[in-house]
């Protein structure tokens, strides 16, 4: 019923997974080392994680950090593209909504 | 002293310029906003994973391994993988060198990387494409990907998207994305392509002996073709998603049949309960650092224009060269041919060298090749009427197609500026990479009556101008760079 990971015993890939933990909005998530913060969500059955202005919900669209569709906080740093952030052991996430015009976050574009 | 060349992008296109400046004697610096070499065609794994078989998910593995790994540990070659090229610096007039490049290595979007700047003699441009997605009611909700996205997903993180996908636009690119959901085990219940079997066999026809070099590719189209067979996923012609319902994310989409016009054919809507849609249509180079660097662009529609260059990849800025789908939207091989021209004649490899006269001639068959792939998948003219009033027409600010109507429709205020800055259009932070081509070309029909007409009088709407072509954070923006502006790799010169 929702995005996942493929089994690694059933890869013809052959991958070695070692496990990583996050945390996303307190909660405690668990990922495959190698995978972006958006992989670890999807594969957690996650679709949405970020507010539109109108509170719409949104997650991943163009998957390659072109749409910033996919916005999140990673360690207090707001507007990280999450298709493009690899997820490291320990990284506090959390989600968040689009800054108000002319307030939030500090990044230039 | 050798040359200096920096090529920007390693991709297929990239990686071949590389490879080519450093024959031709170059120093060559190589960066990527990416972990890994390979750009889009060749997604590599990331090294986390451990993966022992990474062969598998990929079509000429071994000759772009070898090419990764020669140019890679190259001692003239500099590999700066993480690194993001934020701006183009230009020279001042009457100084003949090229734009300056400043890149911020580290990972992305973090807030502590190193700034680098880089004073190359020459530059490769090689910055690839992103999907194009019309706008439809609904396209927003999560479970909605582009196909380039479900692809990515699929081959670089091994993740499926959804159970029962349909996956549905124009172009051969759909292929492989239903292949790579169906390897990593989602249903696909169809793959529907919006042009009729008219166009896309006229486009496709004739002329045969040009195919005769892309067998490769040919072959590569075969296979998909079979393993959707043997899946029994239905390829449908003329049919298209007009519309993704649900409530929070994607449950069923709406597909209708099209005439060649992309206009629906009334009564032939269906729905088809799914938990992703995966959507493309065409592609859009990324043209802001082309822009940056003052290069002239092609224009080929409203919603569309490429980096204009001559026989040689040379741009209309000196010593700057640009290769792979900036130039024009052609696969993999061509961008492969153009990066071998670009990076041996950037490196000062002679132009009448049998080297140049074989890349030319690649890169012939490969503009060929892009001529008939968009003639075959045109993006038809009637896609408006797949559009609601209240259908999102920019994703970031949620400006809807009746405000935009408003806005252009306003004689004293359609042009595409003041449109932008009325409806908020373009403004979020994708900055237009998504909804520019779709907002240029509504614009441009609603001043002109007529399809792709520009405005007399008024210079065309280019989307792709954006200082800075990838974030930056204030704090690295005010940080020197890292080490003061530097000529990389000082080694001594060695033997090839
Ligand atoms: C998401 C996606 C998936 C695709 N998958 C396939 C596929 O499976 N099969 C297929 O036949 N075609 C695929 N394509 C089509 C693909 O674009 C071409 O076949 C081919 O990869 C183009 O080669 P290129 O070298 O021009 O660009 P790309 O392969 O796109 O390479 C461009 C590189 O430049 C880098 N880059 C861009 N901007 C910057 C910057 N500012 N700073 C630093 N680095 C930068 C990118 O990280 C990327 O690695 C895909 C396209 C997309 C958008
Ligand atoms: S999904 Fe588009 S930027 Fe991450």
């Amino acid at each position: 019923m929702s995005p996942r990971l493929i089994p690694a015993e059933r890869d013809p890939a052959g991958r070695r997974d070692s496990v990583l933990r996050l945390t996303v909005d307190g909660e405690p998530l668990e990922g495959v080392a190698g995978q972006t913060v958006a992989g670890v969500l999807l594969a957690a059955g996650r679709r949405a994680w970020r507010e539109a202005p109108s509170g719409a919900p949104r997650g991943v669209f163009c998957g390659i950090g072109v749409c910033f569709d996919c916005l999140v906080t990673v360690n207090g740093e707001r507007d990280v593209r999450a298709c493009r952030r690899r997820a490291l052991d320990g990284d506090v996430v959390t989600t968040q909504a689009r800054a108000l015009p002319g307030g939030g976050g500090e990044g230039a574009r | 002293m050798s040359r200096h060349v920096a090529v920007v992008g390693a991709g297929p296109a990239g990686l071949a310029a590389a490879a080519a400046a450093l024959r031709a004697g170059a120093r060559v610096t190589l960066l990527d906003a990416a972990e890994e070499p390979g750009g889009q065609y060749h997604r590599m794994l990331p090294a986390a994973f451990a993966a022992t078989r990474p062969e598998r998910l990929h079509h000429g593995w071994r000759g772009f391994d070898r090419m990764r790994r020669h140019v890679l540990g190259h001692p003239r070659c500099d590999w700066w993988p993480e690194s993001a090229v934020w701006s183009l610096e230009r020279s001042a007039p009457g100084d003949p060198r090229p734009p300056r490049v400043h890149a911020l290595r580290g990972p992305a979007d973090g807030g502590r990387r190193e700034r680098h700047v880089l004073a190359p003699d020459a530059l490769v441009l090689a910055p690839g494409a992103h999907d194009r997605v019309l706008p439809f009611p609904g396209w927003e909700l999560p479970g909605v990907f582009t196909a380039g996205a479900a692809q990515a997903l699929a081959k670089g993180e091994r993740l499926a998207v959804g159970d029962d996908v349909v996956v549905a636009g124009t172009g051969p690119f759909l292929l492989p994305v239903a292949a790579a959901l169906l390897d990593a085990g989602s249903r696909v219940a169809e793959v529907l392509e919006a042009n009729p079997p008219a166009t896309v066999l006229r486009g496709w026809a004739g002329r045969p002996w040009e195919l005769a070099p892309h067998h490769g590719k040919a072959g590569e189209l075969a296979a998909y073709g079979a393993l959707l067979a043997r899946h029994r996923v239905p390829y449908r012609l003329g049919r298209a998603v007009v519309e993704a319902r649900g409530d929070g994310r994607v449950e069923e989409v709406v597909t209708a049949r099209l005439r060649a016009d992309w206009s629906v054919v009334p009564g032939t809507a269906r729905t088809v309960a799914v938990d992703a849609l995966c959507v493309s249509h065409g592609f859009t180079p990324q043209l802001e650092l082309p822009v940056a660097a003052g290069c002239a662009l092609r224009r080929v529609s409203a919603a569309e224009s490429y980096v204009q260059v001559d026989g040689d990849q040379l741009t209309s800025v000196p010593r700057v060269y640009a290769a792979g789908e900036i130039t024009g939207i052609a696969g993999a091989p061509a961008a492969r041919a153009e990066g071998l021209l670009a990076g041996w004649l950037a490196a000062g490899g002679s132009p009448a060298a049998p080297e140049s006269h074989r890349a030319r001639l690649r890169r012939d068959q490969g503009r060929a090749f892009a001529a008939r792939l968009a003639a075959a998948h045109p993006v038809g003219a009637g896609w408006p009427g797949w559009l609601r009033p209240d259908t999102v027409v920019c994703r970031c600010e949620e400006t809807s197609y009746a405000t935009l109507c408003d806005a252009a429709g306003d004689p004293a205020g359609g042009a595409a500026r003041t449109v932008k800055l009325g409806t908020r259009a373009g403004l979020g932070p994708c900055q237009a990479r998504v909804c520019g081509p779709t907002v240029a070309e509504l614009l441009a029909r609603r001043a002109a009556g007529t399809p792709g007409h520009p405005v007399e009088g008024l210079a065309p709407a280019t989307p792709h101008h954006r200082p800075i072509a990838q974030p930056i954070r204030l704090g690295e923006l005010a940080a020197p760079p890292h080490p003061p502006t530097q000529t990389p790799n000082q080694h001594e010169e060695e033997n090839p």
